[in-house]
């Protein structure tokens, strides 16, 4: 169990401390989806990417990172506009009000 | 290695003439060509820019002048002997011998041995304090004579007499003299007209100019004690330059028996071949069509062709163009195709203005359909227009005066740099044409001046082209993109001008609403905080509400401008940047409490950064609680209005500049724009608060306040325009209301007011009519719409201090208080910084 519905925004994400890890988690509210992923940005090593915009591209899902706008697909983590860089990407469960991500 | 199918080079002198044919020959070389090149210089340095030589005066040093570092030359494989002339050609044997004894054979021999300065058989000419300006070496015996001179002179008022004149100026002598044989100044380049404008010009700079002398003596123990003339004055200087003229360096190529004419140089044909066809001669020791060509730009054409014959191609040296410019003591000087052709075989437009110290004549073809050449002194900003109309023979509009007054009144006059074919010389130094330059630019993706420079080499010369390069660089992108429709992103058809009108029209107020009526798909990081700008600058409601939050780029989202590590920095706002002691002690306990690095910026306030997300809150209210308000550096909104001092308490004030930026940035405070926004007032013409380089920007003048929008400092800084004169402070901030609502009504998305400026057709004159006399009729609602804006304005950092929801959103985790445990910070006079990006 990571965190409640609430504590994440609609269409946006938050960082949850899940044993001693950060993961980002992103309630997809337009798509009806949720996501999660590493709060680590590959680029330059920042924990921001919870506080990134979502969006699409195509039908993708994504997020930006805030710092230098590098996009991560939500399904896949890969980078798409730097062959590069990845992050990983983790299942999610919402029940009951409640969010589970499965490291 | 020297190979047997090597082609032996010789090249005599190592001007800059010499070295750009080393380098010609080098780019020009074909894949199996070899050569072996080597070059012999006078001089004890590599080819350094004599056209430039003045700026040695002015700090350059020897090195900041050089053409190529001494490994330059090592690393093309060439054998460069210096302090080492050639003494002696065997064209028998097809070899040289130098100074020093060196004997090298060659296949092929370049003359480039330049000109000296003519010293004309004065009596008293060979007496101490007496110098000619030709070389370093020269250079450096004048400015050591310098120390102990007082009153210095140059014999010669012709281009390099001037640039010498500057370097006695430069030099703290305290009379500096010009005397000139002929009536005028620059006799071979400008008219009478043109030389009276100069000479009082130069005067009012401090030389002291003597025309229609004739120096009879120079007089003087073993040094120079003065100058008497054929008209019996007598001039008292203790030294004298002497620039009187070139003479080409043909002595080797006359023992050599190469042909010369009497007068001096190496007559050569159009090949540049001398009258043996193994010996070339290029430069100011040629003489081709009968003239000694003694500017850089036939030099380095003169490299070029025989270069070009070298490696195999074909070229010919046909007459060239002597047009130049060149900025003489501060005033621009120009002259192009032929100045001084006269009635009845040409008409002639001249414009003259003693206060500014301008004189432009044009020589139109007697059927007015032409340009034969002109002058310009004291402004040449049309010059290379002027030129390139010329050479290209272009049909002249009706009224040619446009050429050089501008067009009073209407559009601007023909259609600038990207009306030229597409065949004309940019770039003379270099051989670039506007074709090559543009291929670069639209093809190649060379947008810039530095890449231009790296790719074809223009401006890399004289440097006078890069204006017009800078245009066509303009030109070509505007033809590529402006007129493009510029829609926001995959998600939104429209551009952001286009969907501000429809958001408006139906009242939307959220990002979903907008998606939902007039996009597609998701969004994303593109359309995201464009739309949340646009309701902002729409109804300027708190841009964490509604759906919101998750729609603003991250700064805008904490309301904090996020830095290295994850960490946010905060700055309050310090309106005309007026702060009471009360206040910076609040900011400095703040700093204290929360471990705050502190820094004034460049606005005028000050900047806390290192800040926890789970903070930010905390910090606000205890700024709030003390009288703060956000200051919005985080957003596309407007930032600061600087001020200077003014009349308050500055002795030269004229109107109080701290009041009315504070009244400005109160005023405009949150408003939310297509980028962000600066402002500044000053109190007096001094200017203390840079008005001039900020989006708006007031002055105070005796009778009121003069208004300057469209500027930027960054890293392409342009000078704000006037829009209005003395007005008075209600009538001001109308134009800044109308201004503003017209730029975020208008602009493309992260524009800045300088670059929608310079997209606009029709530019200022265009800005300015809509704006002050309002043609489009839309004076008034832009204010109504801007009143709106003020009327609702709060702080957005005191909602979310009281609101707990949306406080609750600013921590790192949502399921525990602890702050990130990687954000880490190093020590640094006695503060702390941000940890380096891993």
């Amino acid at each position: 169990m990571a965190c409640s519905v609430d504590d994440i925004p609609e269409n946006g994400g938050g960082c949850a401390f899940i044993s001693g890890k950060q993961i980002a988690i992103f309630n997809f509210a337009r798509r009806g989806e949720w996501y999660a992923t590493d709060n680590q940005c590959p680029h330059r090593q920042q924990m921001a990417i919870a506080r990134g915009m979502i969006g699409s591209q195509n039908e993708e899902p994504k997020v930006a990172c805030p710092f230098h706008k590098k996009t991560f697909s939500l399904q896949t983590g890969q980078c798409l506009n730097d062959d590069e860089y990845r992050i990983n990407t983790f299942p999610v469960m919402v029940k009951e009000n409640r969010v589970y991500v499965a490291l | 290695m020297k190979t047997v199918s090597d082609t032996r080079i010789v090249v005599v002198g190592n001007g800059m003439v010499g070295y750009k044919f080393c380098e010609k020959l080098l780019s020009r070389k074909k894949d199996g060509q070899q050569f072996a090149i080597t070059v012999f210089g006078e001089e004890p340095r590599a080819a350094y820019d004599r056209v430039h030589l003045s700026e040695f005066f002015a700090g350059k040093s020897a090195d900041d002048l050089s053409m190529a570092g001494a490994g330059w030359y090592a690393e093309n494989g060439i054998r460069l002997f210096l302090s080492d002339p050639v003494v002696d050609i065997d064209r028998e044997e097809k070899l040289v011998r130098s100074h020093h004894g060196h004997i090298v054979y060659y296949d092929y021999l370049v003359m480039a041995t330049g000109s000296g300065a003519f010293v004309p058989s004065i009596p008293g000419v060979e007496k101490d304090g007496v110098f000619v300006y030709r070389t370093i070496e020269d250079l450096e015996l004048i400015q050591s004579y310098a120390k102990k001179a007082r009153k210095g002179a140059v014999l010669g008022g012709g281009l390099l007499g001037l640039e010498a004149a500057k370097a006695l100026l430069d030099l703290g002598l305290e009379e500096a003299h010009v005397v000139e044989f002929a009536p005028r100044l620059m006799p071979r380049q400008i008219d009478d007209a043109g030389s009276r404008m100069l000479q009082s010009q130069l005067e009012s700079l401090g030389l002291q100019i003597h025309l229609s002398k004739s120096t009879q003596e120079i007089k003087g123990g073993d040094c120079i004690e003065g100058m008497q003339f054929g008209d019996n004055t007598f001039l008292d200087v203790d030294m004298l330059v002497i620039s009187a003229g070139i003479r080409p360096r043909d002595e080797i190529a006359k023992i050599a028996g190469l042909e010369t004419h009497p007068r001096g140089g190496i007559v050569v044909n159009n090949q540049l071949q001398t009258s043996d066809p193994f010996i070339f001669a290029i430069g100011e020791c040629a003489l081709a069509h009968h003239m000694i060509y003694g500017l850089i730009a036939p030099g380095y054409e003169m490299a070029d062709v025989v270069a070009t014959m070298l490696t195999g191609g074909e070229k010919e040296f046909l007459p060239y163009d002597m047009s130049t410019k060149l900025k003489l003591i501060g005033t621009d000087v120009a002259s192009f195709g032929d100045p001084f052709v006269e009635e009845p075989a040409c008409k002639t437009i001249r414009y003259e203005n003693k206060a500014k110290g301008v004189y432009k004549r044009i020589n139109v073809s007697a059927d007015g359909k032409t340009l034969l050449g002109g002058i310009l002194v004291g402004e040449a900003e049309q010059y290379n227009m002027l030129l390139q109309t010329c050479k290209a023979k272009t049909i002249l509009p009706p009224d040619s005066e446009d050429l050089i007054l501008g067009s009073r009144g209407g559009e601007e006059a023909g259609a600038g740099v990207m009306s030229l074919p597409d065949d004309a010389l940019i770039c003379s130094c270099e051989a670039v044409t506007k074709g090559m330059i543009c291929h670069e630019v639209g093809e190649n993706g060379h947008t810039t001046i530095d890449a231009l420079k790296k790719c074809c080499k223009a401006g890399t010369g004289c440097g006078g082209c890069i204006p017009m390069v800078k245009d066509l660089i303009g030109g070509v992108l505007k033809e590529k993109g402006v007129y493009v429709r510029n829609v926001v992103c995959e998600h939104f058809d429209y551009s952001r001008q286009e969907l501000l009108d429809l958001v408006k029209m139906n009242g939307l107020k959220t990002y979903g609403a907008v998606l939902d009526h007039h996009g597609k798909g998701d969004g994303c990081e593109v359309c995201k905080p464009l739309v949340a700008s646009l309701l902002a600058s729409l109804w300027n409601e708190n841009i964490l509400t509604k759906d919101l939050a998750v729609a603003q780029d991250s700064n805008d989202r904490y309301l904090a401008n996020i830095q290295k590590g994850g960490t946010y920095s905060v700055v309050p706002r310090i309106p005309g940047g007026e702060i009471t002691p009360e206040k910076l002690i609040v900011i400095g306990q703040v700093a204290q409490k929360y471990n705050l690095y502190t820094k004034i910026t460049g606005g005028q306030r000050i900047d806390l950064f290192g800040a926890h997300l789970g903070d930010l809150p905390d910090i606000w209210e205890e700024l709030i609680d003390a009288g703060f308000e956000s200051g919005h550096a985080y957003g596309k909104s407007l930032r600061t209005v600087k001020s200077c001092v003014g009349s308050t308490w500055c002795r030269f004030g004229v109107q109080d500049s701290v009041s009315f930026a504070i009244e400005v940035e109160d005023r405009y405070k949150g408003l939310r724009s297509p980028h962000k926004l600066k402002s500044a007032v000053s109190g007096c013409v001094r200017e203390c608060a840079e008005a001039q380089s900020k989006d708006f920007g007031i002055i105070a003048t005796e009778k009121g306040w003069n208004l300057f929008v469209c500027g930027n400092g960054g890293s392409k800084p342009q000078h704000a325009q006037l829009l209005a004169t003395d007005v008075d402070k209600e009538t001001c901030l109308r134009l800044i209301d109308r201004f503003l609502m017209f730029y975020i009504k208008t602009a493309d998305p992260l524009t800045r007011t300088a670059t929608w400026l310079n997209k606009m057709e029709g530019g200022m004159n265009y800005l300015k009519a809509v704006v002050v006399d309002d043609v489009l009729g839309i004076g008034a609602e832009l204010e109504r719409d801007m009143q709106n804006l003020i009327d609702v304005y709060k702080c957005e950092w005191r909602e979310v201090v009281e609101s707990p929801e949306l406080r609750k959103r600013f921590t790192h985790f949502v399921n525990t208080p602890i702050k990130d445990p990687t954000i880490t910070f190093e020590g640094m006079r006695e503060q702390k910084r941000a940890t380096e990006w891993a």
